[in-house]
């Protein structure tokens, strides 16, 4: 079993931002449901979650039945379910939308049906006969908890190597905890691993030991969900002062342990993508008094979601749009960011540069990748630092898959999920004979 | 504006909603509150021999979120002393003088029958209403439905009832039989006035699963109830058709079963009924329902040119005819606008699964509208015109049954077997 977080977390200082439906609640909205055919909620779903079905099953009161047409399609469902930027997938598919009515709230069906199976420590799944095969599985994620439960329905033994002492990868420390804490995500990779036979190896540096070499030869296969890297600098002086953080790493911090935030005032954060507006909006629930986005662009060409980024204003999140930080200042921590102004094509203009005052930075301008772990393993193929798949998850090494954001450059969960579970089929049928072999 | 001025076999009413008999007209202070929220008449909760009722009357079917689409009861008729009743009838007929008030009465003997008709009389009520319909509890005592259910039975009552009345009566029939024809015209043979119908349907309304006792749950026990509510109007709307067609019945009808807003009083109207009976409704959500069906049918009978009601009463029976008489080559194809779809493809997997099989999901047609790629498309060499996607669609006016001019004159299956007449090929047959 995976060690659950310690109870002494900033994090826990966030209520969920979306509240949980009670049964009558649920009910109402269940019936809401039109039960599209071939519906575009499941077809936006990366793991096409039969959405119609399930919500069905809550209407009628079958909620085990609902929990399990959810988990078989995404054993993650109930992290997914909280997690999941819905807005712009099941949700934003409902055809209620065309309709103009408002759409069902898929997500928060989904955890009420998820909750009551984890609540309720209902059990779907059963490992299958064992196979006498052996699969490693690099990084303790979101895609390799999915591989190695599907895996063990198969019947083959699984070990899994993580670097953390805590198994769930990012949605265990990477989630906005008004989304979901790191315990919940804890609590269900221990669920994932109840099916028994996956062994969990922690504190391990995949590559040191054991080399890869030594993977290969302990394993009849490898899946590498070894997710992303650390966060990206922005390579300016001053970025080595007290209070300028990676928004990965700070993030990482408030929820797997305290960050101290007394005496904040004034705290920037840079980028333009999700991360960035989650930092904003963590640290204005966190209680700082000034928050304000530093992006390179325009408004309308934030990669960000809409939706965060509406809420975050709401919450009073400030931004310098067309701002770059050249440099950080202060004596031993910082006290100002020097900003230059960018054109329209984010080129910096001369004689723009100005500064502000912020005791805190937090440079959310992405994360390195960590595809040349792979790189010297003849036939496996790395492109943009992301280890090279195909539909099946192959790298085209015999025996090696990989998926989640070490192969697709930074998705979301459910399409970590997805891409574990496929890989495990595909490694299934390698197993046993089929392709690949 | 139109003139809602009823008259429902000699009984007149300033409207033609009339509280049926049943818990909402059962006492004077509710019809009286119930006439002054608008409510042109009532017809008293049924006077008989006082009874003793069970604890839990009334049983619900719920449908996907949507409470009582259906409603039951094993009450039975008034509990109430008979003289209170009748000085709160006569009360009441005093204080509303232009309104009807029927009194609904269930009694055994020729005598009790005399007796109580007087009594009723005395009280200067508009009418009587022979509960002939009523399919539990009572009729295990010989009255109620065991009454409608024989035609000689019901002649002979309603015979002494016409002899004993000088007000109209109404005989109310029970829908718990195979045709209802002979019954209309038994009472028509014993001298009614007019009929009211349905009364409940026999039922079960629900079974408690985890109990193991159907509902609603006396103890452990529970018996057969009376299905009323907006599930059964297409019943009662076919048994009011039924009479209404039927050239020798002739008599005025007060339609009831499952009436709950004015559109549904329209039709029971069209379908041969001068006045309309509502209980469920109110039960469900009390007396104030009255200011939408009076508005609802004003505006109807305006924008349709309806002066009075005996304009629009019976207005469609004409068209209720026999199968036999139906064009067999009337054809109608669906046609599903674009513009209006939303993509749920209900219609293709009710198409697929439930008719025949000429919707299909259609993802490199030209369909141009807000659902895109999901606009079905429909096979009109295979529609049938069933009608069933038009059913599923949750978009009003999304998919319209097109009528198709296919060159074939009009021929009925009687036509065709008596005549000879030619009818187009078969579609959907595959």
């Amino acid at each position: 079993m995976s060690k659950s977080v310690t109870d002494d977390r900033t994090e826990t200082a966030f209520q969920d931002f979306k509240h949980a439906y009670s049964p009558e609640q649920a009910v109402v909205e269940a019936n809401r449901c039109l039960f599209c055919s071939d519906a575009p909620c499941m077809q936006a779903c990366p793991t096409h979650i039969d959405v119609p079905q399930f919500i069905r099953k809550i209407a009628t009161g079958n909620l085990r039945g609902s929990a399990r047409t959810i988990f078989e399609a995404n054993i993650l469902g109930m992290s997914c379910a909280r997690v999941c930027p819905v807005e712009t997938l099941c949700v934003g598919a409902c055809v209620c939308n065309t309709l103009g009515v408002p759409p069902i709230q898929i997500g928060k069906l989904q955890r009420h049906a998820t909750d009551r199976a984890f609540e309720a420590g209902t059990r779907f799944f059963e490992a299958g006969p064992p196979s006498g095969k052996s699969v490693g599985l690099v990084g303790g994620g979101p895609a390799s908890l999915a591989a190695a439960h599907e895996l063990r329905r198969h019947g083959h033994a699984c070990t899994i190597y993580e670097k953390r002492s805590v198994l769930g990868g990012l949605n265990t420390t990477g989630i906005a905890p008004y989304k979901m804490r790191a315990d919940r995500s804890a609590l269900e990779a221990d669920w994932v691993l109840a099916i028994g036979g996956i062994e969990v190896r922690t504190g391990v540096e995949v590559g040191a030991a054991p080399t890869l070499a030594e993977l290969e030869r302990a394993h009849d296969a490898v899946f590498v969900g070894v997710g992303l890297g650390p966060d990206t600098a922005l390579r300016v002086p001053g970025e080595d002062l007290g209070g300028v953080h990676g928004a990965v790493a700070f993030i990482e911090r408030l929820k797997l342990g305290r960050v101290a935030l007394a005496g904040v005032r004034r705290a920037l954060v840079v980028g333009g993508g999700n991360t960035a507006l989650d930092g904003v909006r963590e640290l204005l629930g966190l209680g700082v008094p000034e928050v304000t986005l530093v992006y390179r662009g325009k408004e309308a060409k934030m990669p960000g979601y809409r939706h965060e980024w509406s809420a975050a204003k709401q919450e009073g999140a400030r931004a310098l749009f067309q701002h770059l930080p050249v440099a950080f200042e202060g004596a031993g921590k910082v006290e100002r960011a020097r900003l230059v102004r960018m054109d329209d094509q984010k080129k910096p203009i001369a004689g723009t540069e100005h500064t502000v005052e912020a005791d805190l930075v937090l440079v959310a301008i992405g994360q390195s990748t960590l595809g040349g772990l792979l790189g010297a393993l003849a036939g496996i193929r790395i492109a943009d630092g992301c280890v090279a798949i195909d539909a099946d998850g192959f790298t085209g090494r015999k025996g090696w898959y990989a998926g989640g954001d070490c192969a697709n450059g930074g998705k979301e969960v459910v399409n970590a999920a997805a891409e574990g579970k496929a890989a495990a089929l595909a490694i299934h049928r390698y197993l046993t004979g089929g392709a690949h072999a | 504006m139109p003139d809602l001025t009823t008259n429902c076999a000699g009984i007149t009413s300033p409207n033609p909603f009339w509280l049926a008999s049943a818990p909402p007209a059962n006492s004077g202070e509710q019809v009286q509150r119930a006439f002054d929220a608008g409510w042109g008449g009532a017809v008293w909760k049924t006077l008989g021999q006082p009874i003793q009722n069970v604890s839990s009357r009334f049983g619900g079917l719920h449908y996907q979120g949507t409470r009582a689409i259906g409603f039951n009861n094993i009450e039975l008729i008034t509990d109430r002393p008979l003289e209170v009743n009748f000085r709160e009838i006569y009360e009441t007929k005093k204080k509303f003088p232009k309104h009807a008030v029927v009194v609904s009465l269930m009694v055994e003997t020729r005598e009790e029958w005399k007796e109580i008709i007087q009594r009723a009389v005395d009280t200067g009520a508009d009418g009587l209403e022979l509960n002939f319909g009523c399919p539990h509890g009572m009729c295990e005592r010989g009255m109620g439905s065991a009454v409608g259910q024989e035609p000689k039975v019901n002649e002979r009552i309603t015979s002494w009832a016409v002899e004993f009345s000088t007000i109209p009566v109404l005989v109310k029939l029970t829908p718990n039989v195979s045709d209802i024809v002979p019954h209309g015209l038994a009472a028509k043979r014993g001298g009614a006035h007019g009929v009211s119908l349905i009364n409940t349907i026999k039922s079960i309304i629900a079974v408690d699963i985890d109990r193991f006792v159907p509902e609603p749950r006396v103890g452990n026990l529970s018996t057969n109830g009376g299905y009323c509510g907006p599930a059964v109007k297409p019943i009662a709307l076919h048994m009011v058709a039924a009479l209404a067609r039927t050239p020798e019945f002739g008599l005025p009808i007060s339609g009831i079963g499952g009436i709950s807003n004015w559109r549904d009083a329209v039709e029971f109207m069209l379908l041969g009924s001068s006045s309309v009976q509502v209980c469920t409704e109110v039960m469900l959500r009390g007396y104030r329902v009255v200011e939408d069906m009076l508005e609802g049918l004003e505006e109807y009978m305006r924008t349709h040119g309806f002066a009075k009601l005996s304009d629009l009463v019976g207005k469609a029976v004409p068209a209720y005819s026999e199968w036999g008489d139906l064009d067999l080559n009337y054809e109608t194809v669906a046609r599903i606008d674009a513009q209006k779809c939303i993509g749920c493809q209900l219609c293709v997997v009710a198409c697929q699964d439930g008719a025949h099989q000429c919707i299909h999901a259609d993802p490199h047609g030209t369909a141009v509208g807000p659902a895109g790629a999901r606009v079905p498309r429909v096979d009109d060499a295979e529609c049938v015109g069933c009608n069933l996607c038009q059913i599923v669609c949750p978009v009003p006016g999304c998919i319209q049954m097109a009528e198709v001019d296919n060159g074939f004159a009009a021929a009925t299956w009687n036509q065709h077997v008596g005549e000879g007449a030619k009818i187009r090929p078969k579609k959907g047959v595959h």
